[in-house]
């Protein structure tokens, strides 16, 4: 039978036998549950008793929303310290001189802070019965939901590692890894729609001369918005496209978006144990 | 066993190893002293494969630490001159997961924890998180984690740095240990007297170069130049030292009551040929003796160079 990971054994028993976890989970709950449950008082206030299905949708795609937002905080901020907290406490080098590989090391760290997130992610599923039990909403998308969130959840820790690895120091790593994640899902979001206005300008002749070509400005604003957690989010939740491009990739968005971003992963966590290999290091040892 | 051969690092603008050569036996515990910034944890780091030469090969058992790092941290115990632990591992726990990252079997983790806790004397702190034991029994604990994959060579940079003498004396004890296990240890430290006590060899470092090396004994002989000699007389030990001014290869001569302290440059022979000038003298010779140094006075004289350099600066 093949053996845990030994760093991934050491992180999760690390991380599990702490009060800090239990604690980290109960908050993450509370403000998720304050969401929804603030949500249906706000609902059932102005027509008591009643609680209409199109409600429950509507509750649904709040309590996704809400909880991409406590992914986006959580998740890099698991991650961004994986390495360089390693390196501060001086346990790195200790770690490089055994038989594991860089590539084990920076693999068995994202699994294991992953592994606790998809916890938060998994603790959350009572609240979406809350859902299910006024119906509205279809087993398929809240498979769709926790799909993405998969996705997104182990892109948001691969720049987390990979800034870890990067910078010496947890605290400049970390405010990277929450620049970066923030420009992914906000950035990518703004740009594809002020691209969009821009192509459309352009159509209406409101910039002369034309500065790029029409076809190539819909095709990146496909792009962005496929790659935008945001809009791919309301894609699964909603069924249709945020911004209207014409452009078709033959795949789905969500499809796109996630091959796009297992790919950015798979090359950031590479990136990250080639850090770790002597020679590549930036930070120095004597 | 270990071998450095024309190694070169630089840090930026910094050489911290200028073409550094050593060659260490197997089964010694060999010593690597030098004042701060000689080079001492690079070599180190080197020979653990933590850090890449710029220029040379060192090799720790026949084996390349660039070509073959894999293999080379198969037969290493590394121990670091700064080191953490983990929170939240006890301390059979902590050496387990070393094990583990070793590829040691699981089912022989637990035995081999156990008997590694006896080694460093803390079989009692088996179940203790390691992050509320003492300094001492950190050292300890990184000792017998060095230990877990029954290296060949260990590494240690400066073990006793921070520890009291009790601990100190412990420490001193499970390297002898080690010695008698067969290990080839490569130590560093700053407290000299210790490493003379236990090391069968050592090399002094500086600004990145090998000053000298061998054995204690070689090591004081080659760094004194001249000898400093010291005649014991009955009597007119004032004319002795105006007579001994006189003969080749004396120099710095000090009567002091009954004795007559110099420096003297010179073999054997000739060291022989001084005694019985004294003797066909007249001078009632009852003692004539070197003043042997010990390895701290032969650390300041070869590095001597150095401070003055850095008292210029």
């Amino acid at each position: 039978m093949a053996e845990i990971n030994p760093v991934l054994l050491k992180e999760l028993r690390q991380r599990f036998r702490t009060g800090k976890t239990a604690w980290l989970l109960a908050l993450y709950l509370l403000v998720i549950g304050a969401f929804v449950l603030g949500f249906m008082y706000l609902s059932w206030r102005g027509s008591p008793g009643i609680f209409q299905p199109d409600r429950s949708r509507s509750l649904f795609i709040m309590l996704s929303v809400t909880q991409l937002v406590l992914l986006g905080f959580v998740v890099p901020g698991l991650t961004a310290g994986v390495i360089s907290g390693e390196r501060e406490r001086q346990t790195l080098n200790v770690l490089l001189t055994t038989r594991l590989t860089p590539r084990q090391i920076v693999w068995s760290k994202l699994v294991s802070s992953c592994a606790f997130v998809v916890l938060l992610v998994t603790a959350t599923l009572p609240l979406y019965s809350i859902v299910f039990m006024y119906g509205g909403i279809a087993p398929g998308q809240v498979l769709g939901v926790f799909g993405f969130y998969l996705v997104t959840i182990f892109l948001f820790g691969c720049i987390g590692v990979a800034c870890s690895s990067f910078f010496k120091r947890t605290g400049v790593s970390t405010v990277t890894a929450y620049g970066l994640a923030f420009a992914l899902a906000a950035g990518t979001g703004f740009l594809a729609v002020f691209l969009h206005e821009m192509n459309r300008l352009q159509a209406r002749g409101g910039i002369s001369p034309e500065t790029w070509h029409p076809a190539f400005l819909a095709w990146v604003v496909e792009f962005l918005q496929d790659i935008n957690p945001v809009f791919v989010l309301m894609q699964i939740l909603l069924g249709e496209n945020g911004i209207p491009t014409g452009v078709n990739f033959g795949l789905p968005g969500w499809a796109v978006y996630t091959l796009v971003y297992l790919a950015a992963g798979v090359l950031l966590q590479h990136w990250s144990a080639r850090l770790l290999l002597p020679g590549k290091r930036r930070w120095r040892n004597p | 066993m270990i071998r450095f051969n024309g190694i070169c690092k630089n840090f930026g603008a910094t050489r911290a190893l200028d073409n550094f050569s050593l060659e260490i036996g197997r089964g010694l515990v060999y010593g690597l002293i030098g004042p701060n910034g000689a080079g001492k944890t690079t070599a180190m780091s080197i020979l653990a494969t933590l850090l890449l030469p710029d220029a040379g090969t060192a090799t720790v058992d026949g084996l390349d630490v660039v070509e073959e790092a894999e293999k080379v941290r198969g037969i290493i115990g590394y121990m670091p001159d700064f080191f953490g632990v983990y929170d939240g591992l006890r301390a059979t726990e902590y050496l387990e997961f070393f094990a583990a990252a070793h590829h040691i079997p699981a089912h022989r983790r637990p035995g081999l924890a156990k008997t590694l806790l006896e080694l460093v004397n803390l079989p009692d702190k088996a179940d203790v998180y390691v992050d509320s034991l003492s300094r001492g029994m950190k050292q300890r604990l990184a000792l017998a984690r060095c230990l877990v994959h029954d290296p060949k060579v260990l590494i240690l940079d400066e073990p006793a740095s921070g520890l009291d003498p009790r601990a100190r004396a412990e420490m001193k004890e499970i390297i002898r240990h080690l010695k008698h296990l067969g290990k080839t240890v490569l130590i560093s430290s700053h407290i000299l007297p210790e490493l003379a006590e236990i090391c069968d060899a050592v090399a002094i470092m500086e600004k990145g170069r090998l000053v000298v090396a061998g054995t204690v004994a070689e090591i004081t002989a080659v760094s004194r130049g001249a000898r400093q000699m010291r005649v014991a007389v009955l009597d007119r030990a004032g004319e002795l030292a105006g007579f001994l001014a006189t003969r080749p290869g004396v120099s710095e001569t000090l009567a002091d009551g009954q004795e007559v302290r110099f420096l003297f440059d010179g073999n054997q022979a000739e060291q022989a040929a001084l005694l019985q000038a004294m003797v066909s003298g007249g001078w009632p010779v009852v003692e004539f003796a070197e003043i042997r140094r010990n390895l701290e006075e032969a650390f300041m004289a070869v590095t001597a160079e150095g401070v003055e350099d850095h008292g210029g600066n």
